[in-house]
């Protein structure tokens, strides 16, 4: 049993998405259930894993015993649990606020998030390059549908743009991957470090070719500038809990940036080392200022956060463009934070706006909302961690990544960037809290002639906002824990950088 | 042989790019068709144009095709195939909904 764990959070979400397509007739209580159900073991398995490689143990999971570089592998390391583990908690929650009525909007909601969890855990797990690619289809071909579902027009208009942007990235990862191929005649994550190290002069330049072309299409998951315009519309239209889950999805473009430019292209890649460090960090600084732009500028709040996603896109992005031990250890503490918060804010905009009737979140004076303390209470919090104001995660996380950034030559630019983008995420968070709560007085007459039920303003009631408490206080417990976290995500960072030990525990020879 | 399919997987790369930039939904669909016929015969000659040889282990034989790129393009060819009827789906639901085929959503005639 303990050699298979490594491939049993790919296995129990895909297991549990065919079951609840054939369970479909069954009343929604019993879906529910088992998607829950299966959420929790997804949970359980992270915590359990996390526990294993915790002392720098690396499992590799070879599939149907075929060795590797000839089969496909799954390795769990400690970057590639971290991120099981943070994937498991966030959609624990969002699935939790999807059961408070969203998933009755149309058909398949639960079979669609279990394969979208499906497609996630294996794009964190493989150890192959194809693999990632076909992982990356099924986490996108789910999260089309999830992006859908409930239906409109504005949310059409947005999956259309974003379906076919991503199938452009698809059909470019495939021509990365094939030259890559061709050149170096292995998939295998580990084999293609060790040919790229030694690789021929004369296919140097392709290589670096290919391996910027698959910069390209990591980018555009990870909706770095330029590549970022999909993501405003597609995450402000969709449903709160698919907006919480897809917080994760553009960490799968930043963790595959990671994963793919230490090992195969690391330092340690002789001709093709390095390839991405001269674009990586402007790029990332160049996100951080377009996103915190686009949170200034924004119309409705849902538009601000996900505005607030890209910058903080651009903040992780920066700490892993610095490229040092202790920049990447404090992106992977600002990771998960920047996950939970945008998860919360998105449920806590969503429970904003049903309340606010039809003026829903734009940021107009609207009617007071029920509960409007706590709510306010919530806003404050969330609006405080995600623009890194102490004590909480947030400014631990960004405090990490300065920390990490002295040494470095860009200095300037990257306290600049990100004091300065704080600063303006303070201001347009401020503006739009008191647009949404202090201005509301004003229209307190309004609320009483619509006359619509108000029963319906109030789904998803206290549940709802207990479940963004809930995520909150996962930040609070990384503010609470954040000596052992930092430890756990520096030892995490050492591994990183030393790939020869991911290289001998998949292919057994040293390099 | 290299000459005439590099030339075709450059013709039908071109022709799906300039497709994907037009401002209607039906260019758009054909033209990610096109990419990925061009992305899938670019993986099938990534192992190499060979004419006659086996893919796996024969008796007297001592040069092989290799197999590994056929099987990737037959995945590439099953999810591409999903996702173009996925993409018609949507861009016709896109259509009923706004009324019209363009990309945005709107057009001005």
């Amino acid at each position: 049993m303990i050699s298979h764990i490594a491939i049993l959070p790919v296995i129990c979400p895909l297991l549990t998405g065919t079951l609840l397509l054939l369970l479909q007739k069954r009343s929604l209580q019993t879906v529910r259930l088992i998607s829950i159900a299966s959420v929790s073991v997804l949970v359980v398995l992270a915590g359990y894993l996390l526990n294993i490689v915790s002392d720098g143990e690396i499992l590799v999971y070879e599939l149907g015993n075929w060795p590797p570089p000839f089969g496909i592998v799954l390795v769990a390391d400690r970057l590639a649990v971290w991120m099981l583990f943070i994937t498991a908690l966030v959609s624990m929650f969002a699935l939790l606020y999807a059961t408070q009525g969203t998933d009755s909007d149309g058909p398949h909601f639960h079979a669609l998030f279990q394969l979208q969890l499906f497609g996630l855990n294996g794009a964190f797990l493989t150890g192959d390059l194809f693999n990632l690619f076909v992982f990356f289809e099924i986490l996108l071909l789910a999260s089309y549908g999830l992006l859908l579902h409930g239906g409109g027009r504005l949310r059409t208009m947005a999956g259309l743009h974003f379906v076919i942007i991503n199938l452009v990235g698809s059909t470019l990862f495939l021509f990365a991957v094939g030259t890559l191929y061709g050149l170096l005649g292995t998939l295998n994550m580990a084999d293609l470090a060790v040919k790229a190290a030694r690789a021929a002069d004369e296919d140097i330049a392709l290589i670096r070719t290919a391996g910027l072309l698959l910069f390209a299409v990591f980018a555009l998951k990870a909706a770095l500038l330029p590549l970022y315009l999909w993501l405003p519309a597609a995450y402000a239209h969709t449903t709160a809990p698919v907006a919480a889950l897809f917080a994760i999805m553009t960490k799968v473009g930043a963790y595959s940036i990671l994963r793919v430019y230490t090992l195969i292209f690391g330092s340690q890649a002789g001709n093709v080392s390095d390839l991405i460090d001269p674009w990586l960090l402007p790029l990332a600084l160049a996100t951080l200022i377009a996103g915190v732009l686009g949170v200034l500028a924004s119309t409705y709040l849902r538009q601000q956060i996900a505005y607030l996603v890209i910058a903080s896109i651009g903040t992780l992005l920066i700490a892993f463009g610095i490229n040092t031990h202790t920049s990447i250890a404090a992106g992977l503490f600002y990771l998960p934070h920047s996950t939970f918060a945008a998860a919360a804010f998105f449920l806590l905009a969503d429970i904003i706006a049903t309340r606010r009737l039809e003026i829903n979140d734009r940021f107009e004076p609207g009617p007071v909302i029920p509960h409007q303390r706590l709510t306010g209470a919530l806003f404050f919090i969330a609006a405080i961690l995600i623009a890194g104001l102490p004590p909480l995660s947030g400014f631990i996380g960004k405090l990490l990544i300065l920390q990490a950034a002295l040494p470095h030559t860009a200095l300037p630019w990257i306290m600049g960037a990100m004091l300065i983008t704080s600063l303006f995420t303070i201001i347009a968070l401020a503006r739009s809290g008191s647009m949404l709560f202090y201005r509301a007085q004003l229209q307190q007459a309004s609320h009483t002639a619509t006359g619509i039920n108000s029963q319906q303003a109030l789904t998803p009631g206290f549940s709802g906002l207990a479940i963004v408490v809930c995520l909150l206080a996962l930040c609070a417990a990384l503010t609470i824990g954040a000596g052992i976290i930092s430890e756990f995500t520096l030892a995490t960072a050492n591994q990183l950088l030393q790939p020869e030990n991911y290289i001998y525990s998949v292919l057994g020879t040293a390099k | 042989m290299e000459a005439l399919v590099s030339i075709l997987i450059g013709t039908l790369t071109g022709c799906g790019v300039y497709l994907i930039l037009r401002n209607r939904t039906f260019p758009v669909v054909l033209g990610l068709t096109f990419l990925s016929y061009a992305v899938n015969l670019f993986l099938l000659v990534m192992g190499r144009l060979t004419i006659g040889k086996p893919p796996i282990i024969m008796e007297h034989m001592t040069e092989y095709a290799d197999p590994l790129p056929q099987a990737l393009v037959l995945t590439a060819i099953v999810i591409s195939f999903a996702m173009t009827a996925f993409v018609i789906v949507l861009s016709l639901k896109a259509y009923l909904e706004m009324g019209n085929d363009h990309v945005d959503g709107k057009h001005k005639s």
